[in-house]
């Protein structure tokens, strides 16, 4: 698992977020989300520092970062792929959907592959119920998916990415 | 107060209004089950299983929590409450992993007692298909996790910081995932864990437990080659009584001869002796200090006592700047083990390499610290095995006595002689009382009669007395309980000439109250002050004792006038005497 770096200049700017929400209460969401987004994951190093500032255990920030789904341990790929298995797409068959982009990737639900492209995530509803079922990438939905509409997808962006698209 | 007027199983009563259902209940001696309750600590409402029936709602509501209001009409066991905490135990059952003979709460798990008293059967534990969670195992030389036991009731997690403050253990993950540990499940030993054990206290089954060295003790025992010394600390004989039926501080001190005698060890000695010398050679210190200071040198005042090893493990890693104050004199286990080791040896004639030290201690840092590499001598180890007194328990339960009818016995070894002083290290001011003791005397010739320093006794959080010595004031303090050694900082901070000496114990109430110690059902800590009736069994101790000053231990006068000279000596140094650094946490990557 690739490790992240803590620059100089990446820790002050986090430190200085933090006191900024110290200011409000309940700082410590919007720190974790700063610390998210500033280095892209909240590992242990991470959490040292916003414990050192905030004044609250490790263990105790480690239980929000691992109870929300937003944030992440380890760094995420540069896709980031999310299947749903809300209710009314799990019904219409995105297991099915999320087992064949494991399959392809070679790797499990939550984590990253060895070339740091893809995570997959499997995510609660996300609120395209009527498009059911539904997967993610980056952000954009795909409706009325089917493992083959997936894997064609998935293999869109493999080849952009191994430089072997056809324009 | 205002008060209101409910019914509890059609039982008229008037309570305080602020009351909850359950507090009413207790008074009015109604039993209702609970399981993550810990009064005053973990009030979360997590279990479950101390649902109440209230007329005129439409669901269940907990006990616990929920505050009593004018004319409440409660029913604790109709059929439908009867089944819910069934089911809700057969829940908690299902992912309980049970190997109840071998786990420490064999004889007083709070699980197993509820299990036992609902009749639940372990259908959906049984059934194959039951999908299992994951489970952890996060094992250190102190303390063990297994998170396979664990019922999430949350009690060790707010044990956790009521205790230390340090927020060690928490839930990791969510869902079905979540389990109790560290951040991450961090390697216990790293997260900055004082080994205080006040988690394994709290917890209701034997998810936490003290990592057992029972079986390495009994190979020890069943290995001829050895001659295996056994020492017991002072909180020991105050609490092992409880774990067979006698009330909660009985002194039990002549059993646990008798039976350490019977269990086989070679030789019995007693921690109380070690505590004297600590005395004179923590005493020495602080008067070199002292007259240092007075000299203008760096004499780095206050002192601050060393024995309690979880004390030194929350300095090493929040304190660490402080370091130079603390007293280098080494615990009295560690004392006893490398008087053992390096004279008591030669004196019976032994060689060093075939005696196997075993300690029994109310602590279970005090493995982490017997482990520790300062407390090797040539790679010989002071104390080659330490056991809490629920382990020692259980070791008497293995080997088949009947405790409660052994006869007294008193060892032999002059390791075995005490005073009154060395006695009272197991609770909190007793190392400061013991060595005010010797010290006023010491440097205050005509002193000779002050020995009770009675408001270093009880347990306000902090306590503050004044010293007269040879005419000039001095300030000490007695602090016990990790949460609060940051007032105590805050204090010498703000006022750092203002205390010459400074006696700080890890546990709430000293050792007497020790993670080691017998496990106190939840319903009892509520109503007993267990940390005042084990200290009153020291105190007794102390007062029937002839002697009551450490330097006077006829036996600690010949130990020094025969092999250490005198304290603080060249021998006495290499010996008795440790060194602490600065430690990091999570810091192993």
């Amino acid at each position: 698992m690739g490790k992240i770096v803590i620059t100089k200049e990446k820790e002050l700017l986090l430190r200085k977020k933090i006191r900024e929400h110290k200011q409000k209460s309940g700082p410590l969401m919007p720190s974790l989300h700063d610390a998210q987004e500033i280095f892209g994951c909240i590992p242990l190093e991470v959490q040292k520092i916003i414990s050192e500032e905030l004044k609250i255990s490790v263990s105790k920030i480690n239980g929000v970062v691992t109870f929300y789904s937003r944030f992440s341990l380890e760094p995420k790929g540069k896709h980031v792929i999310g299947v749903c298995l809300g209710t009314a797409c799990y019904v219409k068959g995105s297991q099915a959907v999320l087992d064949e982009i494991c399959n392809t990737l070679q790797i499990k639900v939550g984590e990253t592959t060895k070339d740091e492209l893809f995570s997959v995530e499997a995510t609660r509803c996300v609120g395209a119920c009527g498009l059911a079922p539904v997967f993610t990438i980056d952000g954009k939905v795909y409706g009325h998916a089917t493992v083959q509409s997936a894997a064609k997808e998935l293999r869109r962006i493999i080849d952009w990415e191994t430089g072997t698209h056809e324009n | 107060m205002s008060t209101v007027k409910i019914w509890i199983d059609n039982q008229e009563m008037e309570v305080p209004s602020s009351y909850t259902i359950l507090d009413a209940a207790n008074d009015a001696d109604i039993y209702i089950p609970r399981l993550c309750f810990l009064k005053d600590i973990s009030e979360t409402s997590a279990c479950r299983l101390c649902v109440v029936e209230i007329e005129g709602l439409n669901t269940l509501k907990n006990s616990c929590t929920v505050k009593v209001w004018d004319g409440m009409k409660v029913h604790t066991h109709t059929k439908r409450v009867n089944d819910t905490v069934r089911n809700n135990l057969k829940l908690l059952a299902a992912n309980h992993h049970f190997e109840c003979w071998v786990c420490h709460r064999e004889d007083n798990c709070e699980l197993l007692e509820l299990l036992r008293r609902y009749n639940v059967p372990n259908t959906m534990g049984e059934n194959p298909t039951f999908s299992k969670k994951t489970h952890y195992r996060n094992i250190s030389k102190s303390l063990t996790i297994d998170t396979s036991k664990c019922v999430l009731c949350g009690r060790c997690v707010s044990a956790c910081n009521y205790y230390t403050g340090l927020g060690i253990l928490d839930f990791n993950q969510r869902g079905f995932d979540t389990y109790v540990a560290p951040a991450n499940n961090d390697f216990i030993d790293d997260a900055g864990c004082i080994y205080c054990g006040k988690c394994i206290q709290a917890c209701p089954v034997g998810a936490l437990s003290a990592t057992s060295d029972e079986d390495l003790v009994i190979d020890y025992l069943n290995n001829d080659d050895y001659y295996v010394i056994a020492q017991i600390a002072p909180a020991v004989r105050a609490a092992l009584g409880e774990e067979f039926g006698n009330p909660i501080g009985t002194n039990v001190e002549g059993k646990i001869y008798r039976a350490l005698k019977k269990i086989g060890f070679d030789d019995i000695t007693d921690v109380n002796f070690a505590a004297d010398v600590t005395i004179m050679e923590e005493g020495t210190e602080l008067i070199e200090r002292i007259q240092a200071h007075l000299q203008g040198k760096e004499a780095h005042l206050p002192m601050f006592t060393s024995c309690s090893p979880g004390w030194i493990r929350y300095i090493e890693r929040y304190y660490p700047e402080y370091l130079p104050n603390v007293s280098s004199t080494k615990s009295p286990q560690q004392i006893q083990g490398a008087l053992i080791k390096h004279i008591y040896a030669d004196m019976i004639n032994v060689p060093k390499e075939k005696i196997k030290v075993v300690s029994f201690m109310p602590c279970i840092a005090k493995k982490d610290e017997a482990d520790r590499e300062e407390m090797k001598d040539e790679g010989v180890r002071d104390v080659d095995a330490v056991l809490t007194t629920r382990e020692l328990a259980r070791i008497i339960k293995r080997f088949g006595l009947n405790f409660n009818n052994l006869k007294d016995y008193k060892p032999e070894s002059p390791l075995a002689t005490y005073t009154g002083a060395g006695a009272i290290f197991g609770t909190t001011g007793g190392v400061m009382e013991a060595a005010l003791r010797t010290v006023k005397v010491f440097l205050d010739k005509e002193d000779e009669h002050t020995i009770d320093f009675t408001e270093v006794r009880g347990k306000d959080a902090i306590k503050e007395a004044d010293l007269v010595l040879n005419g000039k004031t001095y300030k000490i303090a007695v602090v016990h309980g990790a949460k609060n050694f940051p007032e105590m900082f805050r204090r010498i901070k703000e006022n750092p000439n203002k205390y010459i000496f400074i006696e700080f114990m890890g546990c709430e109430g000293g050792c007497i109250n020790g993670g080691g110690q017998p496990i106190v059902s939840s319903r009892d800590r509520e109503t007993i002050d267990v940390c005042q009736l084990r200290a009153k069994a020291l105190y007794t101790i102390d007062a029937e004792n002839k002697i009551r000053r450490s330097h006077e231990n006829p036996n600690v006068v010949s130990l020094y006038q025969n092999y250490l000279e005198k304290p603080g000596s060249h021998l006495a140094h290499k010996l008795l005497h440790t060194t602490y650094s600065k430690k990091e946490v999570f810091g192993k990557k």
